[in-house]
């Protein structure tokens, strides 16, 4: 009998050693004359573990991890005698869909992360994959666009807009010209890794959904425009890709319908900018990545001056669930107005980081207490960053704001991309804010002055702020530039950089050598 | 690492001829530049807007927009360290630190020998396996003071 071993192929894994321990897993195999497949899967999420290695036994996945090398080699070579689900070892962690953090998800998007050979077409199909298009293809390109509409679907990248909204202006425009489908994996900011989980974990359902998108707008031709610092996700891709046109599920034909479409992948350059939609279209021109004013909308006016849906990674994976399931299924996740789920991500100081895809709604203490286990270090959480370099600083007094875009506004701070990145009581909220104005220095497109100009002078400004210097009238000068730089900014760079300055200033005015502020006994 | 090849005109002219049948070409081209040349010489640059029938200050623009292309030789090494934010709550600034100590230059910069190209990285996607660096364009997570000993033994240093 072969024995199925998986050990992750996703980048996460492999800076922690994954293929050393793919190795050493053959290595072992053929010293103990097992059969076995070794297959390289994307990740479980549960990125604490990595390098997991999981062996299949009558249908039931076992998890160890975090492997070594050594260990890997000892648990494979008493496979031969022991089967997975009876070996004893300090790694073994039973079985994988037991794990409470696993188990506690709501897995929609990234259903087959993990679970598949990410490359494997047979495998995607086998798990449910083009059921989407299959039911695109049986209704009007309208009623697609109408199905994405009524799921509630917002843009995953952080702007949270309507994505059945942008499709149906793309739809809309005249047939007959040409139209663009671009995904943005250009995930810059700190702290997130959805999307490159799902590119380099399960691809196909990137592809699937923007198949799907290309046939509801009639665009033929999409771009994924995916940043540089992933390597990984661009094999995987490819692969994909190239899989997919032998099949015919790209070209002319899609899947043997009248509708063509066809994909590419183009490769950033290290510009965070390039992750603001009109900038990423500049990118891929082949131009300086500078921010366009809107509008035009790039529905209108998109790349090369044509219609342009263009989503994120995870709006476009969520596609073939919505379609194959039906909008009722996934609007009936979620609360308010933030339906379905999301693919959360815990990062940074944090026991138990990963991905932990659920319903909107969680608490972010929940998350990063709970779900997260608290700081890898063991002291004390002092600030959690929501949403990247541009998100607001969040105390625990907030631990309570629900994972809801509404709610975190209403709280001064956004949900961006997801991802969460935990500080301990180690941290200074100083050196945060200053931070946060030197990122938007070094990253700004230069195009509109409060944020060429505001970012730099926040940082010399913070600097006399940490060294003491007429604290009191400097931190008002920060403040006048944060409000400068939220309204007069052309895009969420330098409108948004005032998101961590102004929390940080706010909830920990201590670290800044103003007095520490009264918490207002408990808020509940 | 990989070695280069010497800077020509052909060979320039050649790259961006594999390219004009894409769509805004000029990203992907720049990229193919880089890999053969290992930066992007001053030289290419008039080349590339001949070819493309683009102003020698569109392509100069592009070239100096992003972090990614290099106006010069990099060192035999390249190391990134990520100082973004989930990697400074996991203490990349002392690493950070400790590597500026033993390489004897700041962070951005090569050492005079051409042995080592020192520089920061933001984000490469590794936040729950912090603190995270790119060698060579190998990917390293959970970076700590003895592996990043390692690596820069390696290089001499």
């Amino acid at each position: 009998m072969t024995i199925r071993i998986f050990i992750p192929r996703d980048a996460a894994a492999v800076a922690c050693g994954a293929d050393d321990i793919a190795r050493a897993i053959a290595a072992a195999t053929q010293k103990a004359k097992l059969k076995a497949d070794i297959v390289r899967n994307g990740s479980r999420g549960m990125l604490w573990l990595e390098p997991l290695m999981e062996v299949e036994d009558n249908g039931v996945r076992y998890a160890f991890g975090p492997m070594t090398e050594a260990d890997a080699s000892k648990i494979v070579a008493s496979l031969a005698k022991t089967p997975a689900s009876k070996i004893k070892h300090a790694l073994a962690l039973g079985p994988t869909e037991q794990i409470p953090f696993f188990k506690k998800q709501t897995r929609l998007t990234f259903a087959r992360c993990g679970i598949t050979d990410p490359v494997s077409l047979a495998d995607y199909e086998a798990h449910g994959g083009y059921k989407g298009l299959e039911r695109a293809l049986a209704i009007k390109p309208i009623e697609i666009v109408e199905e994405v509409t009524k799921s509630g679907l917002r843009g995953r990248g952080g702007a949270g807009f309507p994505t059945g909204i942008k499709w149906k202006t793309v739809h809309d425009t005249p047939m007959g010209q040409q139209k663009y489908i671009v995904c943005n994996a250009d995930e810059g900011d700190s702290g997130t890794f959805a999307d490159r989980m799902i590119m380099e974990g399960d691809p196909y359902v990137l592809v699937e959904g923007m198949t799907i998108a290309g046939i509801a707008v009639g665009a033929t031709k999409g771009y994924i425009y995916l940043r540089s610092e992933y390597p990984h996700a661009e094999i995987a891709l490819n692969e994909a890709i190239r899989n997919a046109r032998a099949a015919g599920l790209l070209g002319p034909n899609v899947a043997g319908s009248a509708h063509a479409f066809d994909l590419e992948v183009r490769m950033g350059a290290g510009a965070y900018v390039c992750g603001e939609e009109t900038s990423l279209l500049e990118s891929l021109e082949g131009k300086r990545g500078l921010v366009r004013a809107k509008p035009p909308l790039p529905a209108h006016k998109g790349l090369f001056g044509q219609p342009t849906v263009i989503n994120n990674v995870l709006s476009l994976a969520a596609i073939p669930y919505i379609l194959s399931e039906g909008a009722k299924a996934y609007y009936d996740y979620g609360m308010g107005r933030s339906r379905g789920t999301m693919p959360i991500q815990l990062a940074g100081n944090i026991k138990h980081g990963g991905l932990f895809e659920t319903a909107f709604g969680i608490s972010l203490g929940e998350l990063v207490d709970d779900i997260g286990g608290g700081t890898h270090s063991g002291r004390a959480v002092k600030a959690v960053q929501v949403g990247g370099p541009l998100g607001a600083y969040f105390p625990r007094s907030h631990f309570d704001t629900p994972f809801d875009y509404e709610a975190f506004a209403a709280r001064d701070g956004l949900i961006g991309h997801a991802g969460v990145v935990v500080f301990d009581d180690t941290a200074n909220m100083a050196k945060q804010a200053r931070f946060a104005f030197h990122f938007c220095a070094a990253e700004s497109c230069g195009k509109c002055t409060p944020c060429r100009i505001g970012a730099v002078r926040g940082r010399e400004t913070m600097d006399k702020i940490i060294a003491g210097q007429n604290t009191d009238a400097n931190l008002a000068v920060v403040e006048d530039l944060c409000n400068t730089m939220k309204f007069g900014s052309l895009c969420a760079l330098g409108g948004f950089t005032p998101y961590p300055v102004s929390s940080a200033l706010n909830h920990f005015p201590e670290d800044f050598g103003r007095p520490a502020r009264k918490l207002p006994a408990a808020a509940e | 690492m990989t070695a280069f090849e010497p800077w020509s005109e052909e060979r320039t002219s050649s790259i961006v001829a594999a390219h004009t049948h894409l769509e805004g070409p000029l990203m992907p081209i720049l990229h193919a530049i880089q890999e053969a040349f290992g930066f992007v010489p001053e030289a290419a640059i008039p080349v590339i807007a001949r070819d493309l029938n683009l102003s020698r200050a569109e392509v100069h623009g592009v070239v100096t927009f992003y972090h990614d292309f290099r106006r010069e030789p990099a060192g035999r090494k390249i190391i990134k360290v990520c100082r973004a934010e989930a990697c400074q709550s996991m203490g990349c600034e002392s690493l950070v630190k400790h590597a500026e100590d033993r390489l004897g230059i700041e962070c951005g910069g090569t050492t005079a020998d051409g042995r080592v190209t020192f520089e920061t990285i933001y984000c490469l996607g590794l936040c729950a396996t912090a603190p995270s660096a790119m060698v060579d364009g190998k990917i390293i997570g959970r970076l700590d003071t003895a592996k990043l000993d390692k690596i820069l033994s390696e290089t001499g240093a």
